[in-house]
């Protein structure tokens, strides 16, 4: 037993407790429940509710369960007569002014401020004066205020600053004309804020797309999984007659803490539009017809059989699909003769594919960033890519680890960047390897690389030094380096400066599947569980630029989630057949597409995703397909039967899963490379670039989630 | 990492000396703690009033949120977010002059000026303060205080007095 070890006492139970704890985390552990409003075990105590006052033996009065740090020996009563006394009589304090408007208010029936009035609160109020009003404020598209409701306990303010990183909330006036606001009206715009709503303890700050939509009673919640990062943040979708109505956090210490990002929480809205593909389509005329699902399978078997006779057939999946659609996809292709099958949409450097990883990942859990001594993030805008992500870092910058990005100019990140390299993009190569050139410098160890060191600048020394400084160093390369056109010469200079450094080498991959991908075997060169194959098959940028007699596009929009965009289309149009399995009928489909097949997007299906640290998270169908659609991998069984292929009798996603991981095998994580590639001095120019994601563009559900649309972030990135 | 329009022009040559003068005193990363001599500062220079774009600058200067000044100025009541008055009237209405009379020394001034807390007067001479705290003049209760200036033991008739002699 240390020093720091002491005992205290609850209601008569001992307890161990360390010194500097207070009391309600010492409690909280122990299960003993002990009122609060202001408390947060993520921010920083404040301590003005007094809802968790407590009787503490020769305190002369009452104490702050939340602000009294533990001592030797004391002896705590939470439940005693005068505990609940001073409980009673904070509760009746803050109805005094909270308005009782609970049956017209979203919280309602989940409102910490309406539980704990059951068990403290008087059923007769003592006041007869009015009570005060407060204007509402417009914070956004996000966040819907009843700021009447408010009882200042600032979790919200304290969130903004302590986790946002920008104080964009603030507590405004003082005493009864206390508010908290913006002052100015403007949004609230990071893109975590919409967690400020889980945090309010009463009815303040909502959903603002979920108002008055439904009575949380009324509402089953059921797991499920964020389909927009690789974190794989754990979700909690609510839905009301097979409609998903709500999503919130599912908290997972692992990867999203008990935040999730503004895009998790509000996608769910793209769910349910106008644009919904509700039956099979195919095209004639020039317009899209609705048709049956037999008819539309029919068709799509009889052209796809016809193809493998005599033609060549592309396949191509988006990184967001589950893995058991591209098990499934990659299974059919191949059964079809094609290793024409690739996920990887937006790469423009598909060459040296040998040197890829089994599967892509973050080189460490989620979780150890936070400890790390130094990080180098090479082409990232991380907070737009992976904002959970981002926080991780942003902890451990706080907490002294020396964070670095070479990264283009402009990405503005709220903690403490060590060092900020700037390059435009084109010229993130020299600069990896004037920086490979620094470390060399540094730790006296030569590279085998041949390649021209060029200019070694301070800038590159301090972040060589920095990542010298601890042994918990993580190198992780970003979606504008995996996108670049020079992505396998980057991958081998970061991984030279990872292994000389003794740092990990990771990756963020893209979406929420991508690591699914490449283990299923949505690869042309390797099947599932890496295997390579004996011929391989063209990758996506080739499918893309030269047609292929016909193709199967799953879950994708070709000018928005391929690196050629419109090019793609163009390419597409040459094809003979093509079919698309899609949730929306895209109205730029009609100049490519001749039938479209209507699937469930993350909510209506089930599957499994694998995140940037390997984790394969499975998640049942939490809604009710829209009309007609059906889940994917569904459709995929069924065109395998229509094909007269062998091993489709599947009856549910968790048998496809476990055919796919019996096919998979053990697969483990490996980012080292066998053979470096050439280095030479490729010239690039900027217009060839990869342009930074935008955060409310990279996926087909999230371009229609009309709230985020209409976010700043989502007006600031239009143009990209 | 503020959010304002990044623009500090707004702040004269003088007014930085002396914030630069504040921020001196406290550990660098406390600089926050200078926001209220700053505040003041520039309400003196901009005739006893805060604008947003005032209050954004000192925010710049500071490396501060925008939002934290706000609150600071919103908070004190010796700071002014609009126009007012240009003598600033301050009727303290805490206990000990509420029980001495202040109520009645307050609805005074409000009917000879025809005006409510809160409000100036359209010649733009006087501002009557909504709320002012204990100014620690209690052993002459009531009491008022105008323009630092502290006036006790009031009746009506010596607050008409005080108000002619200041025209
Ligand atoms: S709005 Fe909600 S979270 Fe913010 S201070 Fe008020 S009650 Fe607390
Ligand atoms: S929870 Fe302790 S004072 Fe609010
Ligand atoms: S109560 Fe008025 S001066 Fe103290």
């Amino acid at each position: 037993m240390s020093d720091d070890d002491i005992k205290i006492e609850v209601n008569g139970v001992p307890m161990s407790a360390r010194k500097g704890q207070m009391i309600i985390q010492v409690t909280d552990p122990a299960g003993v429940y002990i009122p609060r409003f202001c408390y947060h075990d993520k921010l920083s105590i404040a301590a003005n509710c007094r809802m968790c006052l407590v009787e503490v033996e020769k305190a002369p009065k009452p104490l702050p369960a939340c602000a009294t740090p533990v001592t030797d020996g004391m002896k705590v009563f939470t439940k005693s007569a005068a505990a609940i006394a001073a409980q009673k009589a904070t509760m009746e304090f803050l109805l005094i002014n909270h308005p009782l408007d609970c049956p017209i208010c979203d919280q309602g029936g989940e409102c910490e401020l309406q539980d704990l009035a059951m068990g403290f609160g008087r059923d007769v109020s003592r006041y007869n004066e009015r009570k005060r009003v407060v204007a509402d404020k417009d914070i956004g598209p996000l966040v819907s205020t009843d700021m009447t409701r408010c009882i200042h306990c600032t979790r919200c303010v304290r969130f903004t600053e302590e986790i946002a990183g920008l104080q964009e909330l603030g507590t405004l006036g003082r005493g009864e004309n206390m508010e908290i606001g913006t002052y100015i009206e403007r949004s609230v715009d990071h893109e975590l804020s919409g967690n400020v709503i889980d945090l309010c303890p009463v009815g303040a700050l909502n959903s603002r797309p979920f108002r008055f939509r439904a009575r949380s009673w009324e509402m089953m919640q059921q797991a499920t999984v964020s389909p927009h990062d690789s974190v794989g943040s754990n979700l909690f979708a609510h839905t009301m007659h097979g409609k998903l109505l709500r999503v919130v956090p599912r908290p997972n210490e692992a990867l999203n803490e008990t935040w999730i990002a503004d895009r998790d929480r509000f996608s769910y809205a793209g769910i349910y539009t106008d644009d919904r593909l509700e039956t099979p389509v195919f095209r004639v005329d020039g317009e899209f017809r609705p048709t049956d699902w037999a008819t539309a399978l029919q068709r799509v078997a009889t052209r796809l059989g016809e193809t493998a006779k005599e033609g060549s057939l592309g396949v191509l999946a988006a990184p967001g699909a589950t893995l058991e659609e591209h098990y499934l996809l990659q299974k059919l292709a191949r059964d079809l003769g094609s290793n024409n099958i690739d996920h990887r949409l937006h790469a423009m450097d598909l060459g040296d594919d040998d040197n890829d990883p089994p599967f892509p990942w973050l080189g460490a859990a989620v979780a150890e960033l936070e400890s790390a001594d130094a990080v180098l993030v090479v082409g990232s805008h991380i907070r737009h890519e992976v904002p959970v992500l981002a926080h991780r870092l942003r902890k451990a910058g706080l907490a002294g680890s020396q964070i670095n990005f070479l990264n283009p100019a402009g990405f503005e990140y709220l903690f403490p960047v060590h060092e900020y390299a700037e390059t435009p993009l084109s010229q993130l190569q020299p600069q990896l390897v004037a920086l490979l050139g620094a470390v060399e410098a540094v730790t006296g160890r030569r590279s085998e690389l041949a390649v021209d060191r060029g200019a070694i600048s301070d800038a590159h020394r301090r972040i060589a030094d920095s990542l010298m400084s601890g042994d918990k160093s993580h190198v992780v390369l970003g979606h504008l380096a995996t996108r670049h056109p020079g992505y396998s010469k980057l991958r081998a200079i970061a991984t030279e400066i990872a292994r000389l450094v003794g740092a990990t080498m990771g990756y963020i991959p893209e979406s929420c599947n991508a690591a699914g991908a490449y283990m299923a075997g949505v690869v042309p060169h390797r099947a599932p569980g890496g295997k390579p194959v004996a011929e391989p098959g063209r990758n996506a940028r080739q499918m893309l630029a030269e047609a292929c007699d016909a193709y199967v596009l799953l879950g994708f929009e070709p000018q928005h989630d391929t690196a050629e965009g419109q090019a793609a289309i163009e390419t597409l149009r040459g094809a003979s057949f093509v079919v698309m399995l899609a949730s929306w009928l895209d109205p730029t489909a009609i100049e490519y597409a001749d039938v479209i097949l209507p699937i469930g997007t993350f909510a209506e299906t089930a599957g499994t995703y694998v995140n940037m640290q390997g984790d394969q998270q499975s998640f049942s169908g939490v809604a009710e397909p829209v009309g007609d659609a059906r889940p994917g991998w569904k459709v995929l069984r069924v065109l395998g039967n229509q094909l007269e292929l062998d091993g489709y009798e599947y009856n549910n996603a968790a048998e496809v899963l476990a055919a796919a991981n019996a096919d998979i095998g053990v697969m483990r994580p490996d980012n080292t490379i066998a053979r470096s590639p050439a280095i030479n001095g490729a010239q690039y120019s900027e217009a060839e670039m990869p342009r930074p994601s935008r955060i409310y563009g990279i996926d087909p559900l999230v371009r229609r989630a009309r709230p985020l649309q209409r976010t700043r972030d989502a007006k600031r990135t239009a143009d990209r | 990492m503020s959010v304002s329009n990044k623009d500090t022009s707004q702040l004269s040559e003088h007014a930085r000396q002396v914030i630069d003068h504040w921020v001196a005193k406290f550990p660098p990363d406390k600089k926050r703690s200078a926001v209220i001599e700053a505040l003041r500062t520039v309400q003196h220079e901009n005739n006893g009033y805060l604008t947003a774009e005032l209050m954004d600058a000192v925010a710049e200067h500071l490396d501060l949120p925008t939002i934290q000044v706000y609150e600071v100025a919103t908070f004190y009541s010796m700071f002014e977010t609009r126009p007012v008055g240009r003598c600033h009237i301050s009727v303290c209405t805490n206990i000990a002059c509420h029980l001495r009379g202040s109520a009645e020394i307050v609805e005074h001034i409000e009917k000879r000026f025809g005006i409510k807390t809160g409000e100036s007067t359209p010649d733009g001479k006087f501002y009557l303060k909504r709320e002012e705290e204990c100014l620690a003049a209690c052993v002459n209760a009531p009491m008022m205080m105008i323009d630092h200036v502290y006036y006790e033991n009031l009746t009506p008739e010596t607050v008409d007095q005080i108000l002619e002699g200041l025209k």
